[in-house]
């Protein structure tokens, strides 16, 4: 029986031969990802309330990060708490190393083929290494520590295929944008979205991540990429086991749901208007938009590549006086390699204000948010109505080139006018 | 219960739910700006029994469970969309807050006296002719809801 990717790795959790889109299944979950908002605080009454312990305490990561810096006594509470219960419990715990989403695959824990979970809705992004990962509410990942199980209705695949190459100054970002623009943010119909075609396959580990994490705004339920020569070598990297990836593919004959065909060669930079992802057009569309502060930051826009890419457009440039640059780096490893690259100190010479490794500006969460009437352009997921500060804020979305070009400029523009 | 209808638009996401800003403190701190961005007085307009009436996509965005225990602390009694983002229809089961699919909307009325029938599926509206038939909710799903969520559904399955 010819089956999708997101088929075989149900089948082989829910410990069964094949499985049927549509039939709701009981899976055993290989890892479960949790952070400090929706983590502890939340699980750990349920847990107490049902008096059950942790099914595998080797199984479960634990990264704080949401409340990452801890700048208000409410968020220091929140993080002792989420320490506190990390050394009750033993379990694996990434703490203030960055944003979970991108220190999870870095561990090298998280393997092709995997059934997985996270307390977040980003979580996707484990699909760039070909794992069927998705978020869930802290009641059922309540559920999940307690049991290790979890029901699934097997989802049907829509294949979003990607042909030709992206030119230079594109990145995964605006393939995204575009697609969000294109199929809105309910076009996933919470279903396992799949990225095929040559673009993807030559798209990084990082850059992959970045699709893979924002199927969340296209409203699926994953997205997953076929573990290749990049999965393996990216494993290798990061000191991981370098698993087996044969048989981890969509056969092709497969029934998928839909199958959609993109030229990555004819896209051009996308940025998305306020308030939603959405909300996409051309970069060159938006050109008189001019912008008060410009964000890198984000699991999906401030990982090493992204900050790599925003440095091209930086290298012996200022930020546009009356702009205010900030990045915060997915992750102090992305930091460390950007440092000894150089990347960081393109960012320090441009003007920028280097924040914490941590969700930062893009949940809102903590003190530094955007003030009234400001316009941003930023390289992160989401651009809701006040989720990144004062209600009458405006966010666009960008790439971190786009956010860096627009940075130096003080407006929106398609950054290729500005690649050297 | 009978309450009135609140209606929104389409994409009503977490972050208008269970805004980030108030994510640190408590659930009754939380719920008092649910819903501000596009409806500023909500959390003090909304009585118990009010229904909430969306279009397409609603809960779309984050895993925050509290962008339901918000809806359920200001006691309303359910929500009605054209569809849901899929992790929030799973958390609103868990957490026991009525999610009900109509194929369309259109009679349905900002302000306009309804009430809301888990069972029978349906959007009774001040209008009997306007009636909405929803979608019924799989029974097991009605289950955990009528319990008032999954861990206190399990409990009681665990006590027998």
């Amino acid at each position: 029986m010819q089956q999708t990717l997101a088929q075989k790795i149900i089948a082989r959790a829910a410990g069964l031969k094949y499985v049927t889109p549509g039939e709701v299944v009981t899976a055993n979950v290989d890892l479960a990802m949790i952070h400090d908002s929706g983590g502890p605080r939340r699980v750990a009454p349920i847990l107490r309330d049902l008096g059950v312990g942790l099914w595998n305490k080797d199984k479960v990561f634990l990264v704080s990060d949401h409340f990452v810096p801890g700048d208000t006594e409410e968020a220091s509470a929140i993080l002792a708490l989420t320490r506190d219960w990390a050394r009750e419990t033993g379990v694996r715990f990434l703490d203030g190393q960055g944003i979970c989403h991108v220190v999870l695959p870095e561990s090298g824990q998280l393997q092709p083929g995997m059934f997985a979970v996270g307390g977040d809705s980003h979580s996707p992004t484990g699909g760039a290494m070909g794992a069927f990962m998705f978020g869930i509410g802290a009641t059922e990942m309540a559920g999940v520590l307690a049991t290790g199980e979890i029901w699934v209705k097997v989802p049907e695949t829509i294949l979003i295929e990607w042909t030709g190459r992206l030119c230079d100054g594109l990145m995964a970002k605006d393939i995204m944008l575009a697609l969000c623009g294109k199929l809105g943010m309910d076009g996933g119909k919470y279903q396992a979205v799949e990225y095929t075609g040559d673009a993807i396959k030559s798209l990084s580990m990082q850059e992959r991540m970045t699709l893979a994490n924002m199927t969340a705004e296209l409203g699926g339920q994953t997205g997953l990429i076929a573990p290749d020569g990049v999965t393996t070598d990216f494993l290798r990297s990061v000191g991981g086991d370098i698993p087996n990836i044969s048989g981890l593919y969509s056969d092709t004959q497969a029934p998928v749901l839909e199958h959609y065909l993109f030229d990555a060669t004819s896209l051009a930079p996308q940025v998305a208007a306020p308030h939603s992802p959405a909300n996409a057009m051309p970069a060159s569309d938006a050109e008189n938009t001019s912008i008060d502060v410009a964000y890198v930051g984000a699991c999906t826009g401030a990982k090493y590549e992204d900050l790599k890419a925003a440095a091209r457009i930086l290298k012996g440039r200022r930020v546009s006086d009356g702009v205010e640059l900030l990045v915060a780096p997915s992750s102090k490893r992305d930091q460390d390699r950007a440092a000894e690259d150089g990347i960081m100190a393109i960012f320090e010479a441009a003007g920028a204000k280097v924040l914490p490794n941590a969700c930062g500006i893009c949940a809102g969460y903590g003190t530094q948010r955007l003030a009234a009437d400001v316009t941003c352009i930023s390289s992160t997921a989401r651009n809701f109505k006040g989720r990144m500060g004062d209600v009458t804020s405006q966010v666009w979305l960008g790439s971190p080139l786009t956010v860096a070009a627009a940075a130096v400029v003080g407006h929106i523009i398609d950054p290729r006018e500005m690649l050297l | 219960m009978s309450g009135r209808i609140f209606l929104f638009g389409d994409d009503i996401d977490t972050d208008q739910l269970a805004p980030g800003q108030y994510m640190r403190g408590g659930i009754e701190a939380l719920a008092a700006h649910c819903l501000e961005a596009t409806r500023p007085a909500f959390s003090v307009d909304v009585q118990p029994g009010d229904i909430i009436v969306a279009g397409r996509n609603f809960g779309t965005g984050s895993s925050r469970e509290q962008a339901v225990e918000a809806l359920l602390y200001l006691q309303v009694a359910g929500v009605v969309a054209l569809s849901f983002a899929g992790i929030f229809y799973r958390n609103a089961v868990n957490l026991g807050l009525p999610v009900l699919i109509a194929p369309s909307i259109d009679g349905a009325k900002d302000g306009d006296k309804a009430s809301l029938q888990l069972t029978s599926s349906v959007l009774n509206l001040s209008d009997k002719n306007n009636d909405i038939a929803l979608e019924p909710m799989p029974k097991n799903l009605q289950e955990i809801i009528e319990s008032g969520g999954l861990v206190q559904y399990l409990k009681k399955r665990l006590a027998v």
